[in-house]
């Protein structure tokens, strides 16, 4: 971006007549320096510490340029400019380069608006876009927000600060992913006429450019071959268009006399030669189960003539004229086939010839990669042979398979252990859970004799393969049934028993704690007192559930009663602990103000 | 698996097999046993081709001492790939040692593997270039010739030099062999892929190829000659065959095709002008063997034989070909005066239909060709081209097309009829006079394959109505059944829709279908179903022309636009490498789960043979009832014809062949029971009773009362039940004593039972 060296007067307040002097802006810093040598009054800035700035309107008295360091208290350097222009330079540079500290786009619309909304931090539109985008997809999390930054316990940016690594790991994922061609066909440079004159009006962007090419390789080659040298870019895009407009009035005869006057405009009327080598390239790999072009190869009864001409079921083509019938079938496919190929990464958009020429080169890498795998291809194969195969006649096979993702692991495992459980019973091939700790015993011992037998001599048969299921099996359920015997099953667990109600507000207000206490925590060791008041707040929302708990234990029948308070007493425990830890802290800094009131340690 | 069907061991590749598999196979065992002809109807997705190939291969290979031959007929090449590969399968499973030989056969277009040869674009061409390299005389030539000057086929010479050791010399080494098998072992050996197979034919267990090479008299002559009579036909997907035997006995005669033939008919009169001067001897010798009553059908070499008579070897009477076109300037005479009549005939200006015997005898008046002329043009043709050496075949397509027609036309008098129409009914406006000699009599090109071949086997998902086909091709099957499917689960869910959502019926009669209100309730019908029905989605409309417009308008309604906010869309074209080329992305888009539809035509290219299965094709839209073109005068002339003699009424016949046509393009979806897919007919004519009870068994038992007559809401939630239904996982044994799927001892067990009854 360079420097920008301008002269203002620098203005301590706004009342002021201000000092002269030369203002100069780099890429980090702003530097002023009076014209009076001996003034005192030097700046040298960080942008960094700048968080917005403001400016007086065109028209108006001054031409000022307000650079605020702090945007609540308004304090920040006033520079008054001899005129708007001069002005409106320096204001364009600080509004780069403060978008570029803090990404915000347009720092004279946002400003206001962000300083409601954040404290002491600066978003950008694309953070706030992922956190409501991450809000959307998690309910509970939404709740959480709900509960606590729309009430006031906790601010946005300590909400968001103890979810980072949320934040981080979804910018990562969006920055690597590559966005295809859009699904749809060009719709978007249909002709639009004004109604009133015969002209038609075609719009282009960088996009569309950039799928046309795709899509039409012969004009990307007409492009290369034709501009700059030929004519212009511009008189290029009208030739096309022409050609195109054509086609869409689908006046053939017309599009036929000009293809003969303009050989240029020719070329997009004309068949696409490039197109049509690579089918015949890519026919040869086709999986030979749908290749109907061999076909046409074996057909003996449509040599010429033979067969039934005219049934009503075949039509007869005139492809009289000398252009092709370009069809929108055909345009059609070839978008979906450009669509489903999708773009090769190292295409940028940008210049237009640059996008001509990339696509070009790495439709030539792919030619010569093509070249050798034509007749061996043992994964099509493989394919081949997969598909022939009738699927549940045959025994179950070794399919490569992708891990799961899954979003809540909680609700996952619920369901499926809940079906383990049930088929386990069903076969009965399980133990029952009440001797289950006796089976482990027993199949840990049978196991050490086992291993004993196996060191001892290892000519006699090592394990009943069907014993060794059975502990395995055994071991393995209780396990399994252990580790989530709590709140993991939506029947078995004491959590499944409750009602329903009641489960959800424990589960609730299990969250919330765990949200506060994590808040709570992590603001210790008071250093500061926005830290403090923090820790009130958030000590009060946590008496509040405290009382909820306490109203929940008391309201569930009796018959479970003993269950939920076996399920909160945990809860209440930490609430206690962390009760305590407040008091405690308390204490000592009443003591320490007392002790600094009297002037005596404690 | 293995298990024992009378006294034959069945080998199956499997681990289970569907009751209605073990049926299939019974009742087949039955008919070879028999030695009859048999038909047979099985659902589509019940495995019905390796239940086919599993038990002939074994009863083949049970019975050692009476060497049979599986002749596979599939209407397209890929489909021979799809049945080669599942017999690839099968063999790998065969108890190691046996010795099973299978190949595929085709064109040399699809076998060759010279470069400079096959890089010619259309098979004709192809079929040209080789002989010009491997003509007799061509490769006489050659061999005097100092080397390099006359160019030869490298391959065609080393497999040449190879089988001169006798035939034995050159086999190929037991397995299955797919086309592109065949081009690797050639390449590797460097021996001719065609001509290795044309030989490996006659060792072969298991010879696959395309139902022309035994139906079309003009291939089978040449590739078929020399099977035995101890062969087991099988016409696979054989809904359509009576179609097929219709066209191969087909010709029509164009203005272009008179030309071209007047244009052949020149060269060949400088060509023998000449010979004349060089070589008279070999017009003298050709004279004396015509004399002598051999046609060319001698000992020709395998090199120097192409298409053959178009009439069927025995209604050419055993006898010398007449007097009066034995010498070539006489029959070129001959043959300019039959152009020449033709093209009197195409001036017309009305419609003309005559039968044979009236053309015959109007030729035979106006130009003095007389029924036995015109039969043995065609070998007189091909005999006069051998003396010519003339090797660019391609080049005399047309007069050999003539001559086709007259060969027909003298030989057979009944069952045909000529039609002359000076445009198309379409286009009234551009003149376009078409000579059409059309067969109506599916019985005639199929008679000598019934004749000679010991057990024919027709069988397909649709053959309803099952008596019907012995009728048409006039045979008596042993065995003619029709299965039904036993299933686990509901997975094919088929419905009636004839309301669009706002209520209106929605039909492709012609007086609706250019209704807008109609094409806008079949795109709001597809718009919903691509937003709720996962990866592949087929819609086949019912002809190109529909498709076409349907398409524009739906382009501009903004539909198009929608659908592909849900679903990348591939089109079938009227290009077949581009359709081909469609067809592999669409596969690539449900592979990777982007999800697509396609669009396609009913009796088109792929309803003939691609498979929709799986997730391929989750629903399939039968967008209207894809009846034949009824103006059409080839049809009319056909109904006339089918009604006259085998009392088939014409509407009978009309709904019985579309609905034929569109329950073979919605069985596309299903491949085996753990598969699932809807079928949307969407027509309001679905919903009589006369169309519909013409479906298949399988489908109509699927068809609930409900779902007969639904508006496009109504289905939307139906499909997503369906969905969610299938979504669930399910137990695939089958429960109960109604067992869909059976094991070995399933099987043992089923036989003792069978036999403590007896």
């Amino acid at each position: 971006m360079g420097v920008v060296t301008v002269t203002a007067k620098f203005k301590p307040a706004v009342k002021e007549p201000g000092i002269p002097g030369m203002l100069r802006m780099t890429e980090e810093r702003f530097t002023f320096t009076p014209t009076d040598q001996r003034s005192t009054v030097k700046l040298d800035v960080s942008f960094s510490k700048i968080k917005a700035h403001r400016f007086t309107k065109e028209g108006t008295k001054q031409a000022l340029l307000n650079i605020l360091h702090d945007t609540e208290k308004g304090g920040g350097y006033i520079f008054e400019f001899d005129n708007f222009s001069d002005r409106n330079v320096c204001r364009d540079f600080v509004g780069k380069v403060l978008g570029k500290f803090q990404t915000v786009p347009s720092p004279v619309q946002n400003a206001p608006e962000l300083s409601t909304l954040v404290h002491g931090e600066q978003i950008s539109a694309a953070e706030l876009e992922r956190r409501m985008k991450l809000l959307r997809e998690d309910s509970e999390l939404q709740k959480l927000h709900k509960q606590f930054v729309m009430s006031g316990v906790l601010t946005e940016a300590e909400f968001w600060a103890a979810r980072k690594n949320m934040l981080d790991s979804d910018t990562y994922r969006t920055s690597k992913q590559r966005a295809g061609f859009k699904s749809a066909i060009l719709a978007d440079v249909r002709p639009l006429t004004d109604g009133q004159s015969n002209k038609v009006t075609f719009s282009l962007t960088r996009e569309i450019i950039h799928q046309i090419f795709a899509e039409k390789p012969a004009v990307r080659q007409a492009f290369l071959n034709f501009v700059p040298s030929k004519m212009t870019e511009n008189d290029f895009w009208k030739k096309y268009f022409k050609a195109d407009f054509l086609y869409r009035a689908k006046n053939t005869l017309a599009a036929a006399a000009e293809a003969a006057e303009d050989e240029e405009l020719a070329v997009f009327l004309k068949k696409d030669d490039i197109v049509a080598e690579e089918s015949r390239r890519k026919i040869r790999r086709v999986d030979p189960t749908l290749d109907m072009a061999a076909d046409a190869g074996d057909d003996y009864m449509h040599v010429m003539d033979h067969g039934i001409l005219r049934d009503g079921s075949k039509e007869t083509a005139d492809t009289d004229n000398g252009l092709p019938q370009r069809t929108l079938l055909q345009d059609l496919n070839r978008h979906a086939a450009v669509v489903l190929e999708g773009r090769s990464n190292e295409v940028e958009l940008g210049d237009t010839r640059a996008v001509a020429e990339a696509l070009a080169k790495s439709k030539q890498v792919e030619l010569s990669n093509q070249a050798e795998d034509e007749d061996a291809n043992p994964d099509r194969l493989q394919r081949l042979r997969r598909m022939t195969e009738i699927e549940d006649l045959q025994g179950s096979q070794n399919l490569p398979f992708a891990a799961l993702c899954i979003k809540d692991p909680r609700e996952y495992f619920d369901s499926q252990h809940a079906i383990a459980l049930k088929t386990l019973r069903e076969t009965g091939g399980g133990t029952k859970f009440d001797n289950l700790i006796l089976s482990a015993k027993e199949a840990y011992e049978y196991l050490v004799d086992q291993i004993s037998e196996v060191k001892g001599g290892m000519n006699g048969p090592v394990i009943q393969s069907e014993a060794a299921i059975k502990i395995l099996s055994g071991l393995n359920q209780h396990v399994s049934s252990t580790k989530y015997n709590l709140g993991k099953s939506p029947q078995e667990s004491v959590l499944g028993r409750l009602p329903n109600k009641t489960k959800d507000e424990i589960l609730d207000n299990w969250a919330s704690i765990q949200e506060l206490l994590q808040h709570f925590w992590s603001s210790y060791p008071i250093t500061t007192s926005y830290l403090y008041s923090k820790v009130t707040r958030i000590k009060d929302a946590m008496t509040q559930i405290y009382r909820r708990l306490e109203e929940i234990k008391e309201s569930v029948q009796s018959d479970v009663r003993h269950q939920v308070s076996l399920l909160i007493k945990p809860m209440l425990q930490a609430l206690d602990a962390a009760f305590a830890h407040f008091d405690n802290e308390q204490q000592k800094r009443s003591a320490k103000s007392e002790g600094r009131h009297n002037g005596v340690a404690p | 698996m293995r298990f024992q069907i009378d006294d034959v061991t069945v080998y199956f590749p499997y681990e289970h097999i569907y009751p209605e598999q073990y049926e299939y196979m019974v009742e087949m065992k039955r008919a070879l046993d028999a030695r009859g002809h048999c038909l047979l109807e099985m659902p589509t997705g019940t495995g019905k081709t390796v239940a086919l190939l599993s038990l002939i291969v074994s009863y083949v290979l049970a019975k050692p001492q009476q060497p049979l031959k599986l002749l596979y007929c599939t209407r397209t090449v890929h489909e021979m790939e799809k049945t080669l590969a599942e017999l690839r399968f099968l063999y790998d499973h065969l108890p190691s040692g046996t010795r099973l030989l299978a190949l595929g056969l085709s064109s040399r277009k699809n076998l060759c593997v010279n470069p400079s040869v096959v890089s010619a674009s259309s098979r004709d061409s192809v079929d040209s270039s080789c002989r010009r390299l491997t003509a007799s005389w061509v490769r006489a030539r050659a061999a005097e010739a100092p080397p390099g000057t006359v160019p030869s086929c490298s391959f065609f010479e080393s497999y040449d030099r190879a089988s001169s050791g006798g035939p034995e010399a050159v086999l190929l080494p037991p397995g299955v062999y797919t086309l592109q098998d065949l081009r690797a072992f050639g390449k590797e050996r460097g021996w001719c892929p065609y001509f290795l197979a044309r030989h490996m034919v006659n060792y072969a267990n298991v010879v696959v190829y395309s139902y022309q090479y035994l139906l079309d008299p003009k291939v089978a002559e040449i590739i078929s000659r020399e099977m035995q009579r101890e062969c087991i036909v099988v016409f696979d997907e054989a809904h359509n065959i009576d179609n097929v035997c219709i066209e191969a006995l087909s010709v029509s005669v164009r203005r272009v095709t008179l030309d071209g033939a007047t244009r052949n008919l020149t060269r060949m009169t400088q060509e023998i002008d000449r010979f004349k001067a060089t070589d008279a001897g070999r017009l003298r010798a050709e004279y004396n063997r015509l004399v002598e009553g051999l046609a060319q059908r001698g000992n020709l070499p395998i090199t120097d034989a192409w298409l053959a008579n178009p009439a069927l070897p025995d209604d050419i009477l055993k006898e010398a070909v007449p007097g009066n076109i034995r010498k070539a300037e006489h029959f070129l005479s001959v043959l300019r005066r039959l152009v020449q009549y033709l093209k009197g005939r195409l001036d017309t200006e009305n419609v003309e239909t005559e039968s044979p015997i009236g053309f015959v005898a109007s030729l035979n008046s106006q130009a003095g060709i007389d029924q036995k002329m015109l039969k043995f043009c065609y070998d007189r043709l091909h005999s006069l081209m051998m003396t010519l050496e003339i090797t660019d075949t391609d080049e005399f397509l047309p007069v050999q097309t003539v001559c086709d027609f007259a060969t027909l036309v003298g030989t057979y008098s009944k069952g045909f009829s000529i039609i002359i129409e000076p445009f198309d009914e379409r286009m009234p406006n551009i003149p376009d006079p078409v000579l059409q000699l059309s067969c109506h009599d599916a019985s005639l090109a199929i008679k000598p394959v019934f004749d000679r071949f010991q057990s024919v086997i027709i069988t397909s998902g649709t053959l309803s109505p099952i008596d019907l086909y012995p009728r048409l091709l006039n045979f008596h099957p042993v065995i003619s059944r029709s299965f039904q499917m036993s299933l686990t689960r509901d997975c094919i869910c088929p419905m009636v829709l004839t309301r669009g959502s706002d209520q209106l019926p929605v039909s492709t009669k012609y007086d609706m279908r250019s209704d807008p209100g109609v094409v806008r309730n079949y795109g709001r019908l597809l718009l919903e179903m691509v937003g709720a029905v996962p990866d592949g989605i087929v819609c086949f409309f019912v002809s190109y022309s529909y498709m076409d417009s349907i398409i524009n308008s739906w382009n501009e309604m903004g539909i198009l636009q929608d659908i592909m906010q849900h679903k990348l869309i591939f089109i079938e074209t009227q290009d077949v490498v581009e359709t081909t080329l469609a067809l592999d992305n669409y596969r690539r888009a449900c592979d990777c789960g982007r999800g697509a539809v396609f669009f396609s035509v009913a009796r088109g290219k792929v309803a003939e043979g691609i498979d929709f299965d799986r997730h391929y094709g989750r629903l399939v839209i039968m967008f209207g009832i894809p009846f034949q073109y009824t103006l059409s005068r080839i049809l009319r002339a056909r109904l006339e014809y089918l009604r006259e003699t085998f009392q088939i009424k014409e509407g009978d016949f009309l709904t019985f062949d579309a609905v034929r046509q569109a329950a073979q393009c919605v069985g596309r979806v299903i491949r085996s029971k753990a598969d699932y897919g809807m079928m949307i007919f969407a027509d309001k004519r679905y919903s009589r009773q006369d169309k519909r009870s013409k479906l298949p068994g399988w489908i109509l038992s699927h068809l609930r009362d409900a779902h007969l007559n639904l508006s496009t809401d109504m289905a939307l939630h139906i499909a997503r039940e369906f969905l969610r239904r299938m979504a669930q996982p399910y137990d695939k044994a089958g429960v109960g004593h109604q067992k869909t799927l059976l094991s070995q001892e399933d099987l043992k067990k089923m036989s003792e039972d069978s036999g403590s009854m007896v």
